[in-house]
This record gives C-alpha cells, sequence and structure tokens, in this order.
C-alpha cells in the first residue's frame, strides 16, 4: 500500500525533506517507523527508538500500534511547544 | 453561538475580538482571555526572533477536538483561539484564547484548559534566534503535569 509521509520542525531539518510518499507492508505505526530506521543515516538518527518522537495519523495523534490503510497519512514531528 | 479557531501570519485585535466573541449574546455575564506574546528571554538566551512551524490541517483539527471537549466540560457560550505561525519578534502576540458564559467560574477554567491543551496537544513548534544560533524550543514536562490536573494524560515529552 501507499503511504504519505510528513516530517516537521527538528525532525524535517534531519530528514532534508517535508513529505514523501513510500510504498510499504507495515500494517502499523511502529512497523513503519522500524522500516523507515531500517534505511539507516539521517532516517535512522531522527526516528530513533528512545526518542521523543511524536506520531500522528490522518491527522490525530496516535500510539505506535495504530493501524495504516491505503492512501493514509503519516506525520513525525518532535513534542510540541506552541502556545 | 459559536466555537472558531484561526491559524495566521497577521496580527489580531484582542479589543475586537472579545467584542466580537460576546455580541448579540445577552446570556454571557463572563468573558475569559489568555494572551500568550513573545518574550526577550528563554533558557537563559536572549531571543532576537522565532519562527514557527505548525502542521496545516491537524493544527485546526485538534483544536476544534479540544473545544469540543471544552464544551462538555464547561457550560461555556462560545470560544476563540488565535494561533500566529511565521517569523515573530518580543512583544508580539502569538497565541489567544477566549471564552465566554454565565458565570466566570467556567470561562476561567474553559480558558486554563483550553490552553493547557494546546500547550501539548497542537502541532505547532518554536524555533529562536538566540546569540548563540537558532535553536528548536524544547517540551517542558510541566505542560504534560499542566494537562494532567484534567485527568488527560499527556505523553508530549515522553520518549518512544
Amino acid at each position: 500500500m501507499k503511504v504519505n509521509l510528513k516530517y516537521f520542525a527538528s525532525i524535517r531539518e534531519a530528514i532534508g525533506q517535508g513529505s514523501e510518499s513510500v510504498g510499504t507492508q507495515a500494517a502499523t505505526l511502529q512497523a513503519l517507523r522500524d522500516e523507515l530506521i531500517a534505511r539507516g543515516g539521517v532516517y535512522a538518527e531522527a526516528l530513533a527508538h528512545g526518542r521523543a518522537v511524536r506520531m500522528a495519523l490522518n491527522q490525530d495523534l496516535c500510539d505506535a500500534s495504530a493501524a495504516l490503510s491505503d492512501g493514509c497519512e503519516v506525520a513525525f514531528f518532535p513534542p510540541v511547544t506552541g502556545g | 453561538m459559536s466555537f472558531t479557531v484561526s491559524i495566521q501570519t497577521q496580527d489580531f485585535d484582542v479589543s475586537q475580538e472579545l467584542a466580537a466573541l460576546r455580541a448579540g449574546d445577552a446570556r454571557v455575564g463572563a468573558v475569559c482571555s489568555f494572551l500568550g506574546t513573545v518574550r526577550e528571554r528563554n533558557d537563559g538566551s536572549s531571543v532576537a526572533s522565532m519562527e514557527l512551524e505548525h502542521y496545516p490541517g491537524m493544527t485546526e483539527k485538534s483544536i476544534a477536538a479540544m473545544m469540543d471537549e471544552a464544551k462538555k466540560r464547561f457550560d461555556i457560550f462560545a470560544a476563540r483561539v488565535i494561533h500566529r505561525v511565521g517569523l515573530l519578534h518580543p512583544e508580539d502576540q502569538i497565541v489567544f484564547v477566549a471564552v465566554t458564559s454565565a458565570h466566570r467560574g467556567a470561562s476561567f477554567k474553559a480558558c486554563e484548559f483550553l490552553m493547557d491543551y494546546l500547550k501539548t496537544q497542537a502541532p505547532f513548534w518554536k524555533k529562536e534566534v538566540t546569540p548563540e544560533g537558532a535553536r528548536w524550543v524544547d517540551a517542558r514536562v510541566s505542560d504534560d503535569q499542566a494537562l494532567a490536573r484534567w485527568g488527560i494524560q499527556a505523553t508530549n515529552t515522553l520518549p518512544q
């Protein structure tokens, strides 16, 4: 299936782009994050486990177990600092 | 009456916003508001300017959800949230939350609830320009704790 990825703030800067479209068999946010980490390099560093990485699925904050579907929008970003 | 959110680069007029929020609603006996502004110092450094980034679409969706939650919890009539994005400087207005109700208790509480919620759940990020260079602002654990007072567990700062 196809997933539309978005990156924001320090994660966007580290990865060097704000969005990309990827084909994946990952069933969950966790599996997708692991696939991206497996790319190595800036992905492995920016999305490493143990870092405070927030994830959103179709524009709702979700935990790592959230299930992906074809055409969904997934975002990775650091803790929010608005207000 | 109305629950509205605006994400914008331009400044806003607090008096106009307060007047518009309660206009035509004679049930209102209390209006509470919070205004957040850019400080000249943060975490020990002077701040020359800051750039606010957000996630278009999710930002509006998350603030609409927090307004729905405020409506359920408090006896309020209307609410307004404005958050600026883009380049801002010390003394600039950043964020505005206002709520109307019949009596002060509900609007005081709802206003604080909305700000606590926004700090940890709405996708905004601040990048400051300091004499040491540009840096992303760190999220505060105290903001997660502030939301916990309302019975909502926030994990904004939690590694995972």
